[in-house]
């Protein structure tokens, strides 16, 4: 062997051994993420803000879908999963280890509707718009909205009733929702992320189902908070456990939010809550963590990014139409973070 | 230059092609040298070996990528049947005759999907092998060629719109249409049919085949028109010398020559009708029902997995999903199947 290709090789293997160090160095930095497509819009504007403000840290976060986010999670591809709901039971049994699930932000629901000729100031009871789902109240001037509604003029007219097609949070926080507040809901249908609808038409997406409210006369769905603030789309004043009528916003759901400072992964539900001024069909999304990261040298990375997330982070969610979590429930997910292993 | 040449002309030469290469070759090495043979000949000696080898290599690349192809398609099936056994054991037959599509409880049936997709495809097939084949007569055979190669172009464009856009705007423009202006129209003089009776959505089943009709017409008028172009000019020039006019010469002649072929267009747009998810989606109203109307919401195999899929956790639902899948690929099965029996039994007598 030449003196000139030993030093080549020798060279060679030291460059093999410098990038593999580099890209060690490079792992420890980076966290990957993946699951629900509700939280996205929150997570970009935040891990940008967060990569910023920690040089060289970016969090990578693949909206897949919570379902997928829960398998990739599972499979321990992930440094964090993200789901509308949390996992279950049976899906922590496949998990094989201790889960942390961190409340991260929270969603509203509106009650979208396109009346010709009536405007904005629609009222409805919780069991309306069970009714409505059910399939019972079929017309906009049925006794049962009008006598709710003295004041405004409404229309002889079919209700078509529209909801999610896609399986999503939004359906599950809704039908929650529906279930807690109806028992023939919850006794025929359920709650779920899809159901078996008994009435109407299925959109894909929160525009599939806003383009359908506001493309047909007479028409009704529900649609996510952070969408309906964004665009164009006339939405009910719902009646809350205290008897008031409220609009969906940022202040009305994170109301709901605080009414139960509590929360846990498997006693989450804020639907239909106490409280003067809680909007009744909101919902939290979730974030899943092992207790004990597979790769030690980024637990730590985890455990900080996670807790920058649900303090200082919580104060993005509003520049893109989020709710952020109220006070008392960042200290809960706090203490449920503090738990993770570094 | 005669090197490179002699070069080319062995590889055809060595016999790896058959005997029209052979012939080429001979041609050309006589046209480029004509008193040198015996150096062009040493020279393809020369090389013959490599080239032989790379006539080898070509053979086996032929085989890879064709038995690839194969693999591929064994592949997807045992995959698909592998991850939908838990919802084949669980449901058994069954899945295929039952309506009832519950995640909640865990009760799946296939049915309204199923006939969701035949009848979406029905509708589109129906709509787009009239107007395709006509459109495709007219491009081959009545259109001044100035303008055939331009409205061909035109007509091409719309295959390459992706279906979102599509989707898109089937739920903006042409469902509204539809609700306000044609579905009426039919319930109006037709609504004596069951399948034009009842509540008008804009959304449905019949707006899904127009959406799908539309996607698909670009494809049966291209390959008809080619194919009705390939009929010989001399079996059109017969058929005139007889006395026909053009309309009857179409009729009588290229009509019938190039009927298998757009036969066969239709059964490639159908295949696409079958398998398209994202427009279906936006415009079928995503409603696992049977129902007699055509403009009542629908739904179809592609559609429900687009759309659950994402979300769904258990492991029955995802086997469920997956049977969806197996069975939209033996529905495709079947309607090739049936479509080159249809070729072999009602297409080859005629032709003998």
């Amino acid at each position: 062997m030449s003196p000139w290709s030993w030093i080549s090789k020798t060279a060679g293997l030291a460059g093999v051994v410098l990038a593999l160090g580099v890209s060690v160095a490079l792992a420890a930095t980076q966290l990957t993420g993946a699951g629900s497509t509700f939280d996205y819009p929150f997570f970009s504007r935040a891990f940008y803000e967060y990569s910023q403000q920690h040089s060289g840290v970016t969090v990578n976060y693949q909206s897949i879908g919570s379902g997928g986010g829960i398998q990739q999670f599972i499979a321990k591809t992930i440094d964090f999963g993200a789901s509308d709901v949390p996992m279950n039971t049976e899906e922590l049994k496949l998990a094989g280890a201790l889960v942390l699930q961190v409340p991260i932000t929270l969603g509203g629901e509106a009650i979208g509707y396109n009346l010709p000729g009536v405007g904005k100031g629609l009222r409805m009871t919780r069991q309306l718009i069970a009714d409505i789902y059910l399939g019972k109240v079929r017309k906009w001037n049925a006794p049962e909205v009008s006598k709710l509604n003295p004041k405004l003029k409404l229309p002889d007219m079919d209700i078509t009733v529209v909801h999610r097609s896609d399986g999503s949070g939004t359906t599950y926080i809704f039908t929650d929702f529906l279930s807690r507040v109806s028992a023939q809901w919850k006794e025929k249908v359920g709650t779920g992320k899809s159901v078996q609808w008994p009435a109407g038409l299925g959109g894909k997406g929160n525009e599939g189902v806003a383009g359908q409210v506001r493309q047909t006369p007479g028409a009704i769905g529900y649609i996510e908070l952070a969408y309906v603030l964004e665009n164009q789309i006339t939405y009910a004043l719902v009646e809350n456990q205290a008897g008031k009528y409220l609009y969906p916003s940022i202040e009305t759901v994170a109301a709901a939010a605080a009414s139960k400072p509590d929360v846990s992964s498997t006693d989450f539900s804020i639907v239909d809550a106490a409280g003067e001024n809680s909007y009744p069909i909101s919902g939290y999304s979730w974030v899943m963590i092992y207790e004990r990261p597979a790769d030690p040298a980024r637990a730590k990375l985890v455990r900080d990014t996670m807790e920058w997330l649900v303090t200082k982070g919580q104060a993005l969610a509003k520049s893109v139409d989020y709710v952020p979590l109220p006070e008392n429930v960042q200290w809960q997910a706090l203490k449920i973070i503090s738990a993770i292993k570094v | 230059m005669k090197d490179s040449m002699a070069k080319a002309d062995s590889g055809s030469a060595s016999g790896e092609v058959g005997p029209a290469g052979a012939a080429g070759g001979g041609e050309a090495v006589a046209a480029a040298a004509p008193g040198d043979l015996a150096k062009a000949a040493e020279l393809g000696a020369r090389v013959k070996l490599p080239v032989a080898a790379r006539g080898k290599i070509f053979e086996w690349a032929v085989y890879g990528a064709t038995g690839a192809c194969i693999a591929i398609i064994a592949g997807l099936f045992i995959e698909l049947l592998a991850n939908s056994w838990l919802s084949i054991s669980t449901f058994g037959l069954s899945f295929l005759w039952t309506s009832e599509w519950n995640p909640v409880t865990n009760q799946f049936g296939a049915l309204p999907f199923i006939y969701g997709t035949i009848v979406s495809s029905a509708i589109a097939i129906l709509l787009a092998s009239i107007t395709g084949v006509m459109a495709g007569a007219f491009l081959a055979e009545f259109s001044p060629p100035r303008l055939a190669e331009p409205l061909s172009f035109v007509i091409e464009l719309l295959a390459a719109v992706p279906s979102v856009v599509y989707g898109l705007w089937g739920l903006f423009v042409l469902g509204p249409v539809m609700r306000d202006y044609i579905e009426p129209f039919l319930q109006r003089y037709f609504g004596f049919l069951p399948i034009f009776a009842g509540t008008i959505y804009g959304v449905g089943m019949l707006t899904a085949g127009v959406i799908l009709a539309i996607m698909i017409v670009p494809t049966v008028t291209a390959i008809s028109r080619d194919v009705m172009r390939a009929v010989p000019n001399s079996q059109r020039e017969a058929i005139w010398a007889l006395g026909a006019n053009r309309w009857q010469g179409f009729r009588m002649v290229v009509l019938p020559i190039a009927r298998p072929g757009i036969f066969a267009a239709c059964i490639l747009a159908l295949g696409r009708a079958l398998g398209e998810t994202i427009a279906t989606t936006m415009v079928i109203g995503n409603r696992p029902a049977i129902a007699a109307s055509l403009f009542a919401p629908g739904y179809t195999i592609s559609s429900v997995i687009a759309n659950e899929f994402t979300e769904a956790t258990s492991q029955v639902y995802l086997s469920a999903l997956l049977e969806l899948g197996l069975l939209l690929f033996i529905i495709s099965v079947i309607v090739n199947g049936l479509a080159r029996l249809l070729l072999w039994t009602i297409f080859r007598p005629m032709e003998s």
